[in-house]
């Protein structure tokens, strides 16, 4: 199974829909409440990133027996230094951002953390694609 | 620590969720703005006291399954974030009291950090 999701720029009122969507369609599913916050955060996190950052992009998800993959791909400005990025509490956004309560270095340090792989490619000016998997614990459909 | 005695403390307003807010009890709280912050610290079913008011709040407490969410310094939500708030049936708090000192008055009272 296979979910798209859009992501706007800037656009705080519709941002975080795709994860807490995500975030209940999984709990139907019956996966282990742990995994799907996992899942929840680390989509949470790249979903704010394309919004912030990305100038707007879209996320992919699927569902299958390995697990879930996401991927999230945006055609912004992409990151000059993916691993000064990785660094908690390092961060770019405006202080406009700021005011709102993001920026606070954390996204990507959180998606590490709650993936069980993550992939980052990005080139300057042609943008960036994330890809989390999440595996499912032994013994789940 | 139940919503409602919790709310008595920091002589908050209950803005949603009055019919659950008894029933809601509560051991650890967080205060932050910065949402991030919360994802990556928070373990708990926690409180947060917070003084953002924008929807991303509410995203983040549905993410971190937190319940119940103190808008600080006499923050008032928004019509969508309290339309959420009840969807999503988490309470929602407004105080006058500024982070540094509703904080203090519950940790005083007992509630504990999340760490």
């Amino acid at each position: 199974m296979i979910i798209e999701y859009i992501i706007p720029r800037l656009d705080f009122s519709a941002a975080g829909k795709a994860s807490t969507d995500m975030k209940h369609r999984l709990t139907q599913l019956g996966l282990p409440p742990a995994l799907i916050k996992r899942v929840a955060i680390a989509m949470y996190e790249a979903e704010m990133n394309i919004a912030i950052h990305g100038d707007g992009g879209r996320a992919e998800i699927e569902i299958s027996k390995d697990g879930i993959t996401t991927c999230f791909i945006d055609h912004g400005p992409g990151i000059p230094d993916i691993e000064l990025a990785m660094q908690e509490g390092y961060s770019t956004a405006s202080e406009e951002i700021r005011d709102m309560g993001f920026g606070a270095g954390m996204g990507l340090p959180n998606m590490k953390k709650n993936a069980d792989e993550l992939i980052i490619q990005s080139e300057l000016n042609k943008g960036t694609t994330v890809q989390m998997h999440f595996r499912l614990p032994a013994g789940e459909p | 620590m139940r919503a409602t005695e919790i709310a008595q403390i920091i002589n908050a307003e209950i803005i949603v969720g009055k019919e659950i807010a008894y029933d809601l009890d509560v051991e650890t709280a967080c205060g932050s703005d910065l949402m991030s912050d919360v994802i990556a610290f928070v373990k708990e079913r926690v409180a947060l006291l917070s003084g953002l008011t924008n929807p991303q709040v509410l995203r983040t407490a549905d993410l971190m399954d937190i319940r119940l969410i103190i808008f600080v310094r006499g923050k008032k939500p928004s019509e969508e974030m309290i339309q959420m708030a009840r969807e999503q049936g988490i309470v929602l708090m407004r105080t006058h009291d500024t982070m540094f000192v509703a904080c203090g008055k519950l940790y005083q009272a007992g509630i504990k950090g999340d760490s």
